[in-house]
């Protein structure tokens, strides 16, 4: 639907599309406010902006610890979603939030999805909640038109793609290896004859994350896959050398 | 449990995709050991070999003197190897990854207790292991990392958020999503996605079994009432399941009333107001957490009852009133400890201690005709760290401080 047509719009452009990733409140929102302009104005086409959960189990140390220092600077929900409305409003590309279902449930699923409809969110990342688990949360995301982004994995059999496909929208997040957010991955055969299995068990566009880091990695992907995911690494920049240092590293990506 | 890992509103499995087709595998497996006699049989075998089942069902007969109510009947799942119920359930799920052709395995844990028994099991059976285990915890249980590290394990302290139980439980998460193809997760307690809740739960039920067949013997009928701390619920959902079926037979889980329930300085989940529905650690449940679902810190004297979650199943008898909760504080926990001690000559760990709180402040209404079961789900005297710290004992302070100037030179 509109993420999924924006996104393919784009790609006819680009031999590669970027989407990154923040974690809001972290280190603050006045430095989020920066790095998205930092982001944007170098041409990355999606952001996924990760509202803080107090137990994010599938992300490494770096996003792990920015979850810590965001909640303990006392974000709250309703300001990343204020944020989220004025980034969708600021800025001329898709944004999606990224949490773990816990923030969803307790917020109420609906008003959830209707908040992030009036703020033109366009997508969901939720790495704990399969369809099995979220039937409701399925069924909002088709009334609601908000797409609920699902993830293929290495361990993902080909029967298991199929089924997510059926409920996915937006695109399809691959992650490119085992483990969390945040480590080195390597491309090698094994990557190559996943990433074929996922393009062939979907229509939808693919984006590939965990462990990119330079522009040699997203090289890589170019030809192979729709979308390059950057995440923990521009964190680490921002807190190594400041928002400023995000524009230069974005441009230097492809 | 349903086809989606339920009890009731409770439970299911909130897993990340890379997580899914291992945790059906595991599905699988257990079944198949579920269905096969033999299993159980080779698990009954190997916890009578190696541990010390069936563990006794003592008579406290000068605390039933003493309270002049019903008799007290003590289940002593602290005479298991390593002093714990813990064993059960590791003994078990090493049959299991025996089976599935595993060779390393990984623990969280928070008093220790669940760690020192994966270790154990690891050393027997010839597996790797890694134990993740909160800092706050290795500083209140140095003993046990201790223990774990003499038989070949990896203590790795975990310095993330509350640096306690559930933070181990997620940095196991991230080790397992990283090394699944080798590694599984001996999951600690009766909580965590399905099917854990079920399977460590199944593992417990030989308490239960055990112990309903010695009440029967030494008593004659059954218990009115069973008494059992709740941490992740794993030692008293083993000894309910002994007595889920009997409607005369009440059963009364005790939660950490840590410095009050007032206090908001505890672990009280269900029989407190405190706690909310919630999904976090791959499970629906009952969670201390505040309003936009982020988890509070908890307290208790005693680290394997300090946690924000509850096993589901545990919640959905909580829900159906199948068991009623109530809570214990540190100051109570130790008082009644230093009267156990003295009357029975017996030591139950801080955890077990509360389920005697709850049961010598109901025994002395209940007829002299009827006992009461408390499960005595592991041993203090392991624990002399935190019991003598918790004493304030000035002998034994003056022992620590002579023993380490000696290290001093």
């Amino acid at each position: 639907m509109q993420l999924e047509e924006t996104l393919r719009h784009k790609r006819q452009e680009k031999d590669i599309l970027l989407m990154t990733h923040i974690v809001l409140g972290y280190p603050s929102f006045e430095t989020n406010r920066k790095v998205v302009s930092q982001m944007v104005e170098n041409g990355v086409d999606c952001i996924e902006m990760q509202i803080p959960f107090s137990e994010p189990m599938a992300d490494g140390p770096v996003i792990l610890k920015a979850n810590q220092d965001s909640l303990a600077f006392g974000t709250t929900v309703k300001e990343c979603m204020a944020f989220g409305a004025e980034m969708a409003a600021t800025h001329n590309i898709p944004f999606l939030f990224m949490t773990y279902y816990n923030i969803i449930y307790k917020y109420g699923e609906e008003r959830f999805f209707k908040d992030c409809r009036a703020a033109k969110i366009q997508g969901l990342i939720v790495p704990d909640l399969s369809p099995e688990m979220g039937e409701n949360f399925f069924t909002l995301a088709t009334t609601y038109q908000v797409a609920p982004i699902l993830i293929y994995a290495p361990t993902s059999t080909d029967k298991r793609m199929e089924t997510l496909n059926n409920f996915a929208d937006g695109f399809i997040y691959c992650v490119a290896r085992r483990g969390v957010t945040g480590k080195k991955s390597s491309f090698d055969q094994d990557f190559d004859s996943y990433l074929a299995r996922c393009t062939s068990a979907t229509s939808l566009p693919i984006a590939v994350g965990f462990g990119i880091q330079d522009a040699e990695d997203v090289a890589c992907l170019k030809g192979k896959a729709d979308i390059a995911v950057i995440g923990s690494q521009t964190i680490r920049l921002v807190d190594e050398k400041g928002p400023e240092a995000v524009g230069p590293f974005i441009a230097s990506l492809r | 449990m349903d086809t989606k890992g339920y009890f009731g509103n409770w439970g299911g499995a909130f897993i990340p995709e890379i997580l899914h087709e291992t945790f059906e595998q595991l599905k699988i497996s257990y079944a198949a050991a579920r269905k096969d006699p033999a299993f159980w049989q080779e698990y009954v075998d190997i916890m009578c070999s190696y541990s010390c089942r069936p563990t006794p069902l003592t008579y406290a007969e000068n605390l039933t003197r003493h309270f002049g109510g019903a008799k007290i009947f003590i289940k002593r799942e602290d005479l298991n190897h390593t002093g714990a119920h813990k064993a059960n359930n590791v003994m078990g799920q090493g049959l299991l990854v025996k089976k599935m052709g595993k060779k390393r395995v990984i623990a969280e844990t928070g008093a220790g207790q669940h760690g020192v028994a994966t270790a154990t099991m690891a050393a027997k059976f010839g597996f790797d292991c890694t134990v993740y285990m909160g800092e706050v915890d290795v500083k209140r249980q140095r003993p046990n990392v201790f223990w774990m590290e003499k038989m070949g394990a990896t203590v790795i302290p975990v310095k993330d958020g509350s640096r306690t139980l559930k933070d181990a439980i997620n940095e196991a998460f991230r080790d397992w999503v990283t090394n699944i193809d080798s590694t599984h997760y001996v999951f600690g307690t009766a909580c965590g996605p399905a099917p854990f809740p079920e399977m460590v739960s199944w593992f417990q039920s030989i308490i239960g079994q055990e112990a309903r067949k010695q009440i029967v013997a030494s008593h004659g009928k059954l218990p009115a009432k069973v008494y059992a701390c709740v941490g992740g619920g794993s030692n008293a959902m083993g000894i309910f399941q002994g007595f889920l079926d009997e409607q005369a037979v009440e059963l009364i889980g005790v939660e950490a009333g840590g410095k009050g329930l007032q206090s908001g300085l505890h672990a009280s989940r269900l029989c407190g107001t405190d706690a909310t529905p919630g999904v976090a650690q791959g499970y629906k449940t009952m969670f201390l957490q505040n309003d936009e679902g982020q988890m509070l810190e908890t307290h208790s004297v005693s680290a394997g009852l300090d946690y924000v979650g509850v096993s589901p199943i545990l919640a959905d008898l909580w829900e159906k009133k199948k068991v009623r909760f109530e809570s214990a504080t540190d100051d109570e926990v130790m008082e009644t400890l230093d009267l156990t001690m003295k009357m029975e000559g017996i030591i139950p760990a801080l955890e077990s201690t509360h389920a005697f709180v709850q049961a010598f402040k109901e025994v002395p209404h209940l007829s002299p005709d009827d006992a009461i079961i408390i499960n005595q789900s592991g041993r203090g005297d392991k624990d002399i760290f935190t019991i003598a710290h918790a004493f304030k004992d000035p002998s034994w302070q003056e022992f620590i401080i002579e023993r380490a100037k000696e290290y001093e030179k």
